[in-house]
């Protein structure tokens, strides 16, 4: 009954999810965020990339923002410079991409937890570091500009709510998939890593390749964002990639719930309203304050703060339900 | 390359090497005592700096006690650190441990930059600009007084790790703590000395540094980077491998940006360290994946 009853619910959340999502950029309901909601849905790309290599697979990924600017520095490069078709850029991008993680992605986890980590972070400089020194290429610390947009015919992206609703659609269609692998036996067998490798390998898991194929996946989401992106804002530099970003993406992936895809919007979404519209009030504090979360989150609620929130609102629920009953 | 540019060149590597050897002590304590890598580390060393700096500028102390107040106030932040962030959390995961530190490095990087400065800073030299002639080569007088700091740092660690009572109850602790906690040995304590002792020794790095190169709020990372490879190429296991490590990160450092050949110029010299982050973490894979295993 309770099972029935809390799969009714989220249902009915991620409808109303759903609704919210596409009456949001007409103006007569949140129009002047929309800017906010687009990027929000460009970091929740990104985000469910994460949360999956995290949540699923334990592993940490200090180098994140790697992939999202490669995504993002090759669909420029390709579109702008190149004049390729910015949809097949997008997609070489993201082919690119794949293939650089699976390439690094054997050797890489040979290694696990704190030395993992440094490599990862390791990585995430290297590219961060080519994004400014490849002058020839990426035009170096002052990054491009005038990037064309995406279109479809001669239906051209041009507007903040036309390409609303391009990344949302990526970006739903990124939930579901992610959604649908997790219910799947590979999604079981990325549990049954994270709880114990050796009891994986034992029941015939291929460990490694279970990993590396998420880590693909999550380059593969992290690329599509970068594209997304440069798409959007038409303008690309190396800041965006930089080892802040790492971490934002780490904060966010935390936030939302190691082990919740769809925690990630919630974990993307209230860090970039917290970022863009509350903390811009108080001056750089932001850095602080991603600080004080992430030592936070990880003492009192390890599995997340989306988790978190869904437990408590559950046990309230049962609580009021009992008190129902005994009346 | 004469001899003289060689010279010139091995004598900067080791005086940058001589820092990463200084963070690398710090990781190599702490990683000992709690099986826990620090990624705050490097913000230490730019604490040191940039607190030196602010008491010499802002608050107007003289040289010696303005170094001496930076390293305690290190140290404090580094004990601070522990009880507030380390500590707290029962049984938590080496992942959240490594979240946990990174938030605990972003905080003091943000604090620093809104609450002391943003601007790259460099502090007086200990003993004048005027630059010693040495088989040619030109040296800082600074240079000498970060290997000096180091060589002392590393003597007075290897003496209070072997011929004191807190010292020998640390390297029990590291061997094996619920063994040394049955005779006494208290790990929580021991912790939260090998984190002082880390953030003291970083922040002593700051202090010599800041007067040789300029340093900013957002120094850390790099630093904490390069102070990881040292204690990774000495296994994290002793000190003086560390001091070893660090030493030899900044001369092949020193030397690939000299060579000024291909990928191998000065905007690529942190890739270099990175480089050899991989490199070296990718040759010791299995030994390390053994060891996390064991620990």
């Amino acid at each position: 009954m309770l099972a029935r009853l809390k799969s009714s619910w989220s249902y009915l959340a991620i409808a109303a999810l759903f609704v919210a999502l596409i009456l949001a950029p007409f103006h007569w309901f949140l129009g002047q965020y929309t800017t906010l909601m687009i990027f929000i849905g460009i970091y929740t790309i990104v985000t469910v990339g994460l949360c999956l290599l995290m949540g699923y697979t334990g592993q940490v990924s200090l180098g994140q923002a790697a992939f999202f600017g490669m995504g993002a520095y090759i669909s420029a490069i390709l579109s702008k410079t190149y004049g390729v078709n910015p949809w097949l850029a997008m997609l070489i991008a993201a082919i690119m991409t794949g293939a650089f993680a699976y390439i690094i992605g054997y050797p890489i986890f040979r290694l696990k937890g704190n030395y993992l980590a440094m490599a990862t972070l390791g990585l995430g400089l290297i590219m961060w570091i080519l994004f400014v020194q490849l002058r020839q290429f990426t035009g170096g610390p002052d990054g491009m500009s005038d990037i064309p947009y995406l279109s479809i015919g001669g239906f051209v992206f041009n507007s903040s709510f036309r390409r609303y609703f391009l990344v949302w659609a990526f970006c739903l269609a990124v939930l579901i998939i992610s959604q649908n692998i997790i219910r799947s036996r590979t999604g079981r067998a990325l549990r049954a890593i994270h709880s114990s490798e050796a009891a994986a390998e034992s029941v015939g898991i291929n460990v490694d390749q279970f990993k590396v194929k998420i880590l693909v996946l999550s380059a593969v989401y992290a690329s599509l964002a970068g594209s997304l992106l440069v798409y959007h804002m038409t303008i690309v530099n190396p800041q965006i990639f930089d080892f802040m970003a790492s971490v934002k993406l780490v904060v966010m992936a935390v936030i939302g719930g190691l082990a919740s895809v769809w925690g990630a919007i919630f974990g993307a979404g209230a860090t970039r309203i917290l970022s863009d519209e509350v903390l811009l009030r108080f001056g750089d504090w932001d850095v602080v304050v991603y600080g004080l979360i992430l030592v936070l989150v990880m003492i009192f609620m390890p599995e997340g703060l989306f988790v978190k929130l869904k437990e408590v609102f559950q046990r309230l629920r049962l609580r009021y339900r009992q008190r129902g009953i005994e009346r | 390359m004469s001899s003289a540019q060689f010279v010139q060149y091995i004598v900067a590597g080791v005086t940058s090497g001589s820092i990463y050897a200084l963070v690398g002590l710090g990781f190599t304590i702490i990683y000992a005592v709690t099986k826990i890598i620090n990624f705050a580390q490097g913000e230490f060393v730019m604490l040191g700096g940039l607190l030196s700096f602010t008491l010499i500028h802002s608050a107007g102390l003289p040289l010696v006690p303005a170094l001496i107040v930076s390293v305690l106030i290190a140290a404090a932040i580094g004990a601070i650190m522990y009880l507030l962030a380390i500590r707290p959390p029962k049984k938590a995961s080496v992942v959240s441990l490594i979240i946990i530190t990174i938030g605990a490095a972003i905080f003091i990087r943000g604090v620093v930059g809104q609450e002391l400065t943003k601007n790259f800073v460099r502090t007086p030299s200990f003993s004048g600009e005027q630059s010693i002639s040495f088989l040619g080569a030109y040296i800082d007088p600074q240079a000498l007084w970060i290997i000096g700091t180091m060589v002392v740092v590393t003597i007075i660690l290897h003496l209070f790790l072997n011929y004191t009572m807190v010292g020998k109850a640390l390297k029990a602790c590291a061997i094996n703590p619920v063994a040394s906690s049955m005779v006494g040995v208290n790990p929580k304590i021991m912790a939260l000395i090998a984190f002082v002792l880390a953030a003291a020794i970083g922040g002593i790095g700051g202090v010599v540094l800041a007067p040789l190169t300029p340093i900013s709020y957002n120094a850390g990372v790099m630093l904490g980077l390069k102070g990881f490879v040292a204690a990774a190429i000495g296994g994290f296991k002793s000190p003086v491998a560390a001091v070893f490590g660090g030493l030899l990160l900044g001369i092949v450092e020193s030397f690939a940006v000299a060579a000024n050949w291909g990928p191998f110029t000065s905007g690529y010299k942190d890739a270099i360290a990175l480089m050899v982050l991989l490199l070296i973490l990718l040759i010791r894979s299995g030994k390390l994946a053994e060891e996390e295993r064991a620990g």
